[in-house]
């Protein structure tokens, strides 16, 4: 049996996806293969002399070749996985992932039906002309994204910003919008990158971008943090309305913000005729694991011969989705009471308090930090520095995991994302050790 | 399911009209700003609704001009017998112990988790060397159709029974593997339909079936309740092989066979050729739950030897991120001996309820098939358009069925009843219909 395959049920096992880019199976070939990141590892793969292995005539699809690697997240997962296992005593933290970790606050586990969708638009949308019938009720904002995906189709070309949430690039390239990953640059041909760095305010400069069809824009930003100014969102819906693009614009960490910075695209003047909102459950409530968000799309947002977005894209919920699990949506329903609301900022008071102690630490040890205000990750920048090599090193030498900037985007290179989701011990503990680590 | 009181867009005139652009409304009167963005051209080319919204809003329209009448539906594929206590108790106090700190869990494996994986190639795959890694539990089987669909790419051709559950053709078109449909046959150019009908057992000619690289095989069949035996799987598994297809079996029915394979990999050699779709909808009446499973064999590669699991494995961690825990919580238990006892005591209810509906057909001199290893009735009415067959039933006895041509051509002919419901309804709704056809 081939490394490949041994490497296959190792990998499956703990969660993870296969992260080997392209490669061949020729019977008695030796082949290196090096892991994209910098991984000092090499894995080398030797087919077994046995009898030749049937192939069925099915070519394989060739957007699935062009991704560089697996999806980012799983990646994380195994370098964990493979620490713990080297290391079985170790205490690791982990402020990789962003997944929640406090319980969900009894109000909502304990729930009665009702209509969630109604609910999701008054409390969210009230003031802003959406109603219960803009709203698609879903298994969580990561489905969506792929979801609103095959609605655009091939055709269609997106800018995202750059860092960004890995999901629009890799779902960009499996419906095959893209051209081929350039390796010099990073970058997959064919998407726009609008560059967000300290220079720029983690803003783009939208003189500088081309037109596309879609613009991905998460704000609160995953993973840079930062919450786009109203001004900044009224340029955008300007510039989108100018190209007659439109824009996924994901709220996720809405509830997030501190400060005066819009919680939603639809408080924008105009926004209603080049936007859709998608938003989630995960970051407010700790669905990460029920499985609940929401995608807006207004009656408004029309296509260019005159056709109404919204109906295409119940038509894509109709036959590729079957609804969101209705014991996840009776929680949601209790999300969305005058007590769950409450219990959802308590929820995110705690992350956010969790991510004002990971600021500091930072702040104290005299690194420049970024975000950390209006959502619960900070952005911690390593001038100079392969943020995988920052990555193993951290994880090497305090057992605590976080997220290499450059698996968002080449954009991200030079920084590293922790994340404030973690119990309130391990937090400070992580602090310390960081500060052990770079005092 | 999708609810017909929240189709709060389509107006009901525009139902089943041939495609067009939905004019907005004071067309001419006030310019609406449209972006410069082109609609995708796949989604023009689907005919009509999605089959089953559309039944649903039918039943809408009817119950607003008959607000007195009892109806019943034997329409759309829903389960209605409660679940078993011990399942949903599992999934009550799953959902408890989140609020509590022991209790509490985050992101799972997108694949599932490993208990519920071993449970499911236990349980279905028994002695068939189904590994637990090959199994990836997922919201459902159609949800994970289309991900199959996003997994194959544009460029695959695709053959399909027809009958057949429209989200095969559906998927298809949307992703870009068919040409325009033909009006007049109701064919999709690119697609290869396998007829299936009394002329041939209802298992297709496979000798005069030309290859395409994907062959999707649902059995026991909706909507014909047909369920293919031990050697008419053989021939399709060798008809693959020969032409280095890839079967996508749909087994979400295979409890309700009575005698025969439950499983494509029953069948020597099929793990080199298939995947395998399922789903506890009506296993345990999870319709609602959401959940399901996806096989992908290790053994099975592309014309490359790329091994399609590994592409399966990325689009699932991409495209989706897993089940809900609660749903699966609770698919643990119904595989629990004592869970599994009470799910297939509910699958039995269903299959008594058949029975009663095929000796009523049989009563009538109607010819009904299926019924016997699926909780479909396939119901020829020779001659017959059958969604006039469906408006007449609906009309007169105030039962919701779903007409055959809704499954495709193939089945103009046809009604297919389900044999869900509570079990006075189902004996209601054959005084009905025998008052109504004899």
């Amino acid at each position: 049996m081939s490394v490949i395959q041994q490497n296959l049920s190792t990998s499956m096992a703990s969660s993870a996806s296969i992260f080997i880019a392209n490669y061949s199976f020729e019977n008695n070939k030796s082949t290196n293969i090096s892991i994209p990141g910098k991984f000092k590892a090499v894995v080398k793969c030797v087919a077994a002399p046995e009898r030749t292995a049937y192939k069925t005539k099915v070519s394989r699809n060739e957007n699935m070749a062009k991704l560089q690697a697996g999806y980012l997240f799983p990646e994380i997962a195994r370098r964990k996985a493979a620490h713990m296992l080297k290391h079985p005593d170790a205490q690791v933290i982990s402020l990789g992932i962003g997944d929640t970790t406090e319980p969900i606050p009894e109000v909502i586990t304990s729930a009665m039906s009702k209509q969630l969708r109604a609910s999701i638009a008054s409390t969210y949308y009230a003031d802003l002309g959406l109603d219960e019938s803009d709203i698609f009720v879903s298994d969580g904002a990561k489905s969506d994204i792929s979801r609103l995906q095959v609605l655009f189709g091939s055709k269609v070309r997106i800018a995202v910003q750059d860092p960004s949430y890995p999901a629009y690039v890799d779902s960009s390239v499996i419906l095959g919008q893209t051209g081929l990953f350039q390796k010099d640059i990073e970058q997959f041909e064919k998407i726009e990158y609008m560059k967000c760095t300290p220079e720029n305010g983690f803003f783009p400069d939208l003189s500088t971008v081309g037109r596309t069809d879609v613009i991905f824009f998460c704000s609160p930003n995953n993973p840079t943090g930062y919450a786009a100014s109203r001004d900044q969102l009224t340029r955008l819906v300007q510039f989108a309305k100018e190209n007659g693009s439109i824009i996924v614009y994901d709220s996720a960490y809405a509830m997030y913000v501190s400060d005066d910075s819009p919680r939603s695209i639809f408080e924008i003047p105009g926004a209603k005729e080049v936007a859709l909102e998608v938003s989630s459950f995960s970051k407010y409530a700790g669905f990460t694991g029920v499985r609940l968000g929401w995608t807006a799309v207004p009656k408004e947002l029309l296509y260019s011969d005159g056709f109404p977005v919204a109906k295409d894209f119940n038509r894509i919920v109709c036959t590729c989705f079957n609804g969101a699990s209705n014991i996840a949506q009776a929680g949601g329903v209790a999300c969305v009471s005058p007590e769950g609301i409450k219990a959802m900022h308590e929820v995110v008071g705690f992350y956010k308090e969790n991510t004002s102690i990971i600021v500091d630490t930072f702040d104290s040890l005299g690194f420049k930090v970024y975000g950390g205000k209006n959502a619960p990750y900070v952005w911690v920048y390593f001038p100079g520095q392969s943020s995988w090599d920052v990555f193993s090193e951290i994880l090497e030498r305090t057992d605590v995991v976080v997220t290499p900037g450059s698996g968002f985007g080449p954009g991200g290179e030079g920084f590293i994302r922790v994340s404030a989701f973690g119990h309130r011990e391990n937090v400070l503990e992580a602090c310390e050790r960081f500060k052990q680590l770079y005092k | 399911m999708f609810k017909a009181s929240s189709f709060g867009l389509m107006p009901c005139k525009t139902f089943l009209q041939p495609k067009s652009s939905i004019k907005t409304e004071d067309n001419g009167k006030v310019k609406f700003y449209h972006t410069k963005v082109v609609r995708n051209p796949k989604l023009e080319r689907l005919q009509y609704n999605y089959l089953f919204p559309e039944i649903s809003a039918r039943e809408l329209q009817h119950v607003k001009k008959y607000p007195n009448a009892r109806v019943i539906s034997l329409g759309i594929g829903d389960t209605t017998e409660p679940l078993p206590e011990v399942v949903a108790s599992s999934m009550a106090n799953y959902a408890h112990n989140l609020s509590t700190p022991a209790g509490y869990r985050g992101y799972g494996a997108e694949q599932g988790s490993k208990e519920l994986r071993k449970a499911i190639a236990e349980t279905f795959y028994k002695k068939m060397g189904i590994k637990d890694k090959e199994v990836f539990v997922s919201d459902g089987a159609q949800c994970d159709i289309s991900r199959l669909q996003l997994l194959f790419g544009s460029n695959m051709s695709i053959a399909i029974q027809d009958p057949i559950f429209p989200a095969y053709i559906d998927s298809s078109v949307i992703i870009g593997q068919t040409g325009d449909v033909d009006t007049e046959s109701g064919r999709y150019q690119n697609i290869k339909y396998m007829k299936c009908g009394p002329h041939n057992g209802f298992f297709p000619n496979l000798w005069e079936t030309e290859r395409t690289d994907i062959i999707f095989f649902c059995s026991p069949n909706n909507p014909t309740g047909h369920a293919a035996n031990r050697e008419q799987l053989e021939q399709l598994v060798q008809f693959a092989q020969d032409n280095g297809s890839i079967i996508v079996y749909d087994s979400a029915y295979a409890v309700y066979v009575t005698d025969g394979p439950r499983s494509i990999y029953e069948i020597s050699g099929a793990k080199k050729v298939a995947i395998e779709i399922s789903s506890f909808s009506k296993i345990a009446g999870f319709t609602g739950v959401r959940l399901g499973w996806t096989v992908v064999p290790e053994e099975l590669l592309y014309l490359n030897g790329f091994p399609v699991i590994n592409d399966f494995n990325r689009i699932v961690c991409t495209c989706f991120n897993g089940a809900s825990r609660i749903a699966q919580a609770g698919g643990l238990a119904s595989l629990s001996s004592e869970g599994f006892k009470g799910v297939l005591s509910l699958v039995d209810h269903y299959k008594q309820n058949a029975e009663i509906l095929l000796e009523t057909f049989e009563s009538l001199g109607l010819k009904a098939y299926g019924g016997v290893n699926a909780p479909y009735l396939w119901v020829h009415f020779p001659g017959s358009n059958s969604w006039d067959v469906f408006n007449e039933i609906l009309e007169k006895t105030h039962i919701i069925t779903v007409p055959g041509s809704g499954f495709g051509p193939a089945g103009k002919e046809f009604i297919r009843v389900t044999a869900f419901g509570h079990r006075e309804d189902i004996i209601e709704a054959s005084k009905r219909l025998t008052s109504l056809l004899s």
